[in-house]
């Protein structure tokens, strides 16, 4: 009888299958848990979410104006439904120079609306707002609307972008 | 006897001889409790987990019909508003449901924290159900998510822009969360496998060891005064009186959790029936930006916090302050673990729970006003006010034009209506003199955008043609302090 429960700790053979049921169980722990955490983690990845995209051709912004344009999230998967679509404003300052903001509110990411005749932007959520060249005018943002990089090619104007411009990660 | 009730009897002691359920819970049901505890003041934690129960019961029942995917969730919430059998009210209901649970928990919170509950030996029931707390918040965040309209869109954002000013790891948090870098299909998938697998597991683990502690350590007695908690002697003290002077839990306490029980639940009922189904509010295209997003109420008030802060405190406030206070929240019983319960012992207690209270409903209160938003359309849905246009000269008349067309309205009213994010206009002129008023619109400050780029000078005169014009007839106009004083007759 005795024999039977001394046996955890000693070198005797039940013992040993003691120490190995522990010791596999731990293994299958962290050969289940690595990957189930490296799934979980696997969106966090530094460089994605940065992709040229094509916004439409140049004519279509008229000069010294400030218009929404909209495009596809590149990293869409076949779900996404409306959310795929993603706007921006876009301000062709005359030429080829052009300013193409995140609508995202630099303070919480709530959507900027463009108002023409003042010349703003203006946050719904907080009351952030912004000159027409994304700097910042009043209210709680601590900085200028987001700014994308932007590039003219045979007549089509593409912004670099894909991911949720935050001040983390600007655009 | 009836042949009927015979033959349930026998099938009842068929169960009851292999499973022994009843005799292994009577006891539990039956266990004395102070006498004085059977009081309507005990009835909210019950009353949460009969709440809990029901979001439970309603959510699988939503789970049947809602699809947890980006492009047809909005439509399946849609779907069970208008044609689903009873669709709407099981919607309703849940909703009505969370906003009872996350009511109900915090008048529970608030009633055992007064009563001294979380002093020793029960510290550990506290910080469990401060888990359950954050956990129950958790799921009215996700749970507002699977809404997948625009609150629900920019509400995400909100909660990643907020997680971005952490240090370093900002940008891994946010795609962490969403499930990607930007708010799209992936995101939604994940807050509803957090919402409907995850939080409620823990939720169920978490209320099987709070209620295990309860029963284990018995119910808090009912403070009194003098009656100062004391490690050595508590738990043999509390045995005792519960012995000599206790009523069975089941049915003398009992009853009125019981009928707590279902008072919140026919509450929730009577809300749902009436009120009908929350949203979804909007599709949720982020390209229609003529959103104005809005938090559910339990975070109004940290919603109202952000637009009245001021920003250079935001990001401390959100990254030190927030996980502090919830730190303080689970430390309150190792700072106080013995000594007086009765909280006219305890001023601090008590004031620190009216303080929080009323800054909570106060900020809240303000969330839905949200008095610092522009009123988006109010330049072209709202009227000029008649008064302010009779017997105006042609330039004044041009003057409220640009009022109307520049969006001034959007955060300056004028007769009442516009925003509250400036001061109104009405009698602006009592205030400021022309130089100042000139000053004010061209360089703009103290949370005025400068005009000066967007006005032509022309536009400059007739603005404040019309706004030196906006003062009551029996007031004078506003004087600089070198004007001098016209000598009195």
């Amino acid at each position: 009888m005795c024999a039977e429960h001394d046996s955890l700790t000693t070198t005797s053979r039940r013992g040993f299958l003691f120490k190995l049921g522990l010791a596999l169980n731990a293994i299958a722990a962290a050969l289940v848990g690595i990957p189930v955490i490296g799934y979980i983690l696997g969106p966090v990845r530094r460089s994605a979410g940065q992709e040229w995209i094509k916004l439409g051709v140049v004519g279509s912004f008229p000069e010294g104006q400030t218009r929404l344009a909209t495009y596809e999230n590149p990293f869409r998967v076949a779900w996404d439904g409306p959310t795929a679509k993603i706007a921006c404003w876009v301000r062709r300052i005359g030429g080829e120079q052009f300013q193409v903001f995140a609508v995202n509110c630099a303070h919480l990411g709530c959507p900027v609306r463009w108002f023409p005749q003042s010349r703003l932007f203006m946050c719904p959520c907080h009351g952030g707002a912004y000159y027409e060249d994304g700097s910042r005018a009043s209210g709680p943002p601590p900085r200028g609307l987001f700014e994308y990089e932007y590039q003219v090619r045979d007549g089509q104007l593409w912004v670099r972008g894909g991911q949720l411009p935050t001040l983390a990660g600007p655009v | 006897m009836p042949r009927g009730t015979r033959a349930l009897e026998s099938i009842a002691r068929w169960f009851e001889e292999r499973t022994g359920v009843t005799q292994a819970l009577a006891p539990v049901m039956a266990h004395p409790v102070p006498r004085r505890t059977a009081s309507w003041w005990y009835v909210f934690g019950s009353a949460t987990l009969a709440l809990f129960a029901l979001q439970i019961a309603t959510g699988i029942c939503l789970a049947l019909v809602y699809v947890p995917s980006a492009d047809q969730a909005y439509q399946s919430l849609r779907y069970l508003n208008d044609q689903a059998a009873l669709g709407w009210f099981l919607r309703a209901v849940h909703f009505w449901g969370s906003n009872a649970m996350v009511l109900v928990m915090t008048l529970h919170m608030i009633q055992v924290f007064l009563w001294g509950a979380y002093k020793y030996p029960r510290e550990l029931t506290w910080i469990v159900g401060v888990f359950l707390f954050l956990c129950t918040l958790g799921m009215a965040f996700t749970g507002q998510i699977l809404r997948w309209d625009q609150d629900a869109y920019w509400g995400l954002g909100i909660g990643a822009s907020i997680a971005a000013r952490a240090p370093v790891i900002g940008s891994a948090i946010v795609h962490a969360l969403l499930g990607g870098p930007i708010i799209a299909g992936r995101t939604l998938s994940r807050f509803f496998a957090v919402h409907v697998f995850l939080v409620p597991g823990i939720l169920i683990g978490l209320i099987g060891l709070h209620v295990w502690l309860v029963l284990r350590l018995g119910v808090n007695e009912w403070p009194m005064p003098g009656r100062v908690v004391d490690r050595e002697t508590y738990r043999k003290r509390y045995e005792e009186e519960v012995h000599k002077d206790g009523v069975p839990f089941f049915p003398v306490a009992a009853r009125k959790d019981m009928v707590g029980m279902s008072v919140v639940i026919l509450a929730v009922l009577a809300c749902a029936a009436f009120f009908g189904p929350y949203g979804p509010n909007g599709a949720p295209d982020p390209t229609i930006t003529d959103a104005s997003p809005r938090p559910d109420f339990y975070f109004l008030s940290l919603f109202a916090l952000m637009a009245l802060l001021p920003p250079w405190t935001e990001t401390a406030i959100l990254l030190v302050g927030m996980p502090l206070a919830i730190v303080l929240l689970l430390a309150v019983p190792l700072i106080a673990p013995a000594g007086e319960k009765s909280w006219r012992r305890r001023p601090v207690s008590v004031l620190s729970v009216i303080l929080i209270v009323l800054v909570v409903t106060t900020l809240a209160t303000l969330g839905v006003r949200s008095p610092w938003s522009p009123i988006m359309d109010a330049g072209t849905a709202l009227a000029t006010p008649v008064a302010y246009v009779q017997g105006r000269t042609p330039l004044q008349l041009q003057g409220a034009l640009v009022v109307q067309n520049k969006q001034c309205r959007n955060c300056h009213s004028l007769g009442g209506e516009g925003g509250s994010r400036g001061p109104a206009l009405d009698g602006v002129a009592t205030r400021l003199t022309r130089d100042q008023l000139i000053r004010q619109v061209l360089q703009g400050g103290g949370n005025m955008p400068a005009y000066a780029k967007n006005l032509t000078p022309a536009e400059v005169n007739a603005l404040v043609a019309f706004l030196e014009s906006l003062r009551p007839p029996n007031q004078s106009p506003a004087r600089a302090s070198f004007t001098p004083r016209p000598a009195t007759r």
